[in-house]
């Protein structure tokens, strides 16, 4: 038996090949889609990785430091290296906003990284190229995404920064790229205010009778350089010494220390389960619409190739077509149709949406054979109706009257 | 059984039912012979193309009596489970306008009848072929439908209808499309398959070309066939 789908195919194959390049730009759109969320996934998982922490340790009742503002004072850390089972434990402070270099701004993720040694929980971990930060001030690593180079002045508020090194894979949850400064210089980032601002709070305080008393000499020095510092940090990560269990070293700070601790699996329940879970939702619904829309497009190709042929498949009938055969030629068709789909959508998706999108897309093998199948299965159900059609198509229409 | 070709007795069929109901065969009585070549001749919604439906097992009669070859296929009912597979091997049809699938080529039209009663690709197109150069149209083979002349699609399409070798041709108007000599030809075609195969074949026609090479017609009037002796003029 020949294939008739087939040969319907090749005789129409202009038709075929042309519904299937839209409907595999469709395709790739919902694979990358896929890939994007992947991507966000795989960004979260990299940013608690490349931290190198094992514990989180936040203000108290909150989902800090990623999901949510957190502070604590910077010299909880001290105490916290003391407690048994921690081998170090280091303040970090992340902040996002623009970064300026020349004309251009870029969104970043400011991160402030303790003096140290590389290996440091917060540093970056690895470099591809310069080096890591060894001053104490106004030196940088930036990631490549940003677009920064060596030697680059980056203006982060009222000061400068040179980049030193550069790293990759280092992004925030939503996809920014990482730059790292030292602690000191990214607590008073977070913190600095403009001139005037420091202007009008000094006058502020010196008009209060309570901190402005002649009697006590030297308070309002002393109250004016209080406020004048940031004593907070947004997180200690904790790194565990090897052989204690995370859970019962974080445990210990949490009754001892008064604080909230995060081990790396809850981090990524938070990241993944709260911080992006709108994003998913929103992306499974474009999934879902997607899927909708394309359902539709087969639908529709295959009714209206269905209809082009009724006067055949009555006089298929009439020879003696099986019911089955009949059948197969439509969803034959149909499943070709969304072969086509898919491969050019995996096309599509690797080679021009992957590399241009402006976030990182992880397309997942296993995502291929699971939209693989749905799209057959899709391509199945939507050649329902055309089955339909052609089954009631009466064999006696091909004689005539 | 004794009966062979086609033997068909009082067979009835009304459309529809209550005050719309139309008689379309009251009263027909018709018998074939193996190799014999009948005409179909009846004024315009006498009943033929009911005839041929009823006879071809696309629509179900109401009452009567047919048998094709040595099987009962119909008495007051149908007697065949699987009418499909009736018509594949027992029914040879030939259209008015040829119907071939425009995306097969030559050979594979006449190709699928074979293979879908199972037989393997390349006997079936073997025996197509066979039967394309009998119909002088083996030059074609390897064409779509849409490249043939409207006679060489009706000889493909006759070719369609006796590739399985059936016991019963039925063809509606066969030669309508086609000039006169053309339309010999085919008559020619389908009395030397007749003779060869041992056919029985019904041609409904209005064609007054083709009537003075009937031996024997049918007329059917309002539902109700007569028999009449034709010319069986030779036709070369
Ligand atoms: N499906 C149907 N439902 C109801 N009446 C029908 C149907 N098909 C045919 N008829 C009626 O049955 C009668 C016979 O019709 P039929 O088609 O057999 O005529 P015919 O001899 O083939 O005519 P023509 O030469 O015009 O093709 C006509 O009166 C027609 O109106
Ligand atoms: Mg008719």
């Amino acid at each position: 038996m020949i294939s008739l789908a087939g040969r319907d195919i090749m005789h129409a194959w202009g038709k075929f090949v042309f519904t299937g390049v839209g409907l595999g730009l469709l395709i790739g759109v919902t694979l990358s889609m896929a890939g994007i969320y992947r991507g966000m996934v795989d960004d979260a998982k990299a940013l608690l990785d490349n931290s190198g922490a094992d514990l989180w340790v936040v203000q108290q009742d909150t989902l800090g430091p990623y999901a949510e503002s957190s502070s604590i004072y910077d010299d909880t850390w001290r105490s916290l290296r003391g407690m048994p089972g921690v081998a170090s434990a280091a303040n970090v402070t992340y902040l996002t906003m623009q970064v300026r270099q020349g004309e251009r701004d870029v969104r970043t993720m400011v991160t402030g990284v303790t003096p140290g040694a590389a290996g440091t929980s917060g540093w970056p971990p690895y470099l591809v190229a310069g080096r890591q930060i060894t001053r104490g001030h106004y030196e940088a690593v930036a990631d490549i995404a940003s677009g920064f180079k060596l030697g680059d002045t980056l203006q982060i508020r009222r000061n400068y920064y040179t980049v030193v090194g550069l790293t990759r894979r280092m992004v925030s949850s939503s996809g920014d790229p990482m730059v790292f400064i030292p602690l000191k210089d990214a607590q008073e980032a977070q913190f600095l205010k403009d001139n005037d601002a420091i202007h009008q709070q000094r006058r502020r305080t010196a008009e209060n009778p309570a901190f402005n008393r002649p009697q006590v000499p030297g308070l309002l020095d002393a109250v004016i350089a209080s406020q004048s510092i940031n004593p907070y940090v947004n997180a200690v990560l904790v790194q565990i010494e090897s052989g204690h269990n995370s859970e019962v070293v974080a445990e210990s700070i949490r009754r001892w220390k008064r604080l909230t601790v995060y081990t790396r699996n809850q981090m990524e329940e938070i990241l993944v389960g709260k911080l992006i879970a709108t994003s998913a939702r929103q992306i499974a619904m474009f999934l879902v619409i997607l899927s909708i829309v394309s359902s539709a497009i087969v639908a529709f190709i295959i009714y209206t190739l269905t209809l082009g042929k009724i006067r055949e498949i009555a006089v298929l009938k009439l020879i003696g077509t099986k019911n089955r055969t009949i059948i197969a030629l439509i969803m034959q068709q149909s499943v070709a149709l969304g072969l086509i789909g898919f491969v050019v959508g995996k096309i599509t998706a690797t080679l021009l949406m992957a590399p241009i999108f402006p976030k990182y897309v992880l397309l997942e093998p296993l995502d291929s054979v699971i939209g693989f199948g749905a799209v057959v299965v899709i391509c199945i159900l939507s050649s329902i109706i055309a089955i339909r059609a052609a089954l009631k198509v009466d064999p006696a229409e091909a004689i005539g009257g | 059984m004794g009966y062979k070709g086609i033997h068909i007795e009082s067979l009835k069929k009304r459309y529809g039912s209550g005050d719309t109901a139309v008689e379309a065969l009251k009263n027909v009585d018709m018998q074939v012979a193996p190799g014999e070549v009948v005409g179909l001749i009846g004024p315009s919604g006498s009943g033929k193309s009911t005839l041929l439906k009823s006879l071809g097992a696309v629509i179900e009669p109401t009452a009567g009596r047919m048998i094709l070859g040595d099987e009962v296929i119909y008495d007051d009912g149908w007697k065949v489970k699987d009418l499909r597979a009736l018509r594949r091997d027992k029914i040879g049809f030939v259209f008015q306008a040829p119907y071939l699938i425009p995306f097969l080529d030559v050979t594979d039209n006449v190709a699928l009848l074979p293979m879908l009663a199972g037989v393997s690709n390349s006997e079936a197109r073997k025996r197509a072929v066979k039967l394309l150069k009998a119909l002088d149209v083996e030059h074609r083979a390897k064409a779509m439908p849409s490249q043939l002349s409207g006679g060489e699609q009706q000889r493909v399409a006759i070719a369609r209808g006796l590739i399985n070798r059936p016991p019963v041709i039925l063809a509606d108007e066969p030669t309508a499309p086609l000039d006169s000599e053309r339309a010999l030809a085919v008559i020619r075609i389908l009395n030397d398959m007749a003779r060869q195969y041992e056919t029985a074949i019904i041609i409904v026609t209005h064609d007054e070309k083709i009537i003075p090479t009937f031996k024997r017609i049918y007329h059917i009037r309002d539902g109700v066939t007569y028999e009449e002796v034709g010319e069986g003029r030779n036709f070369t």
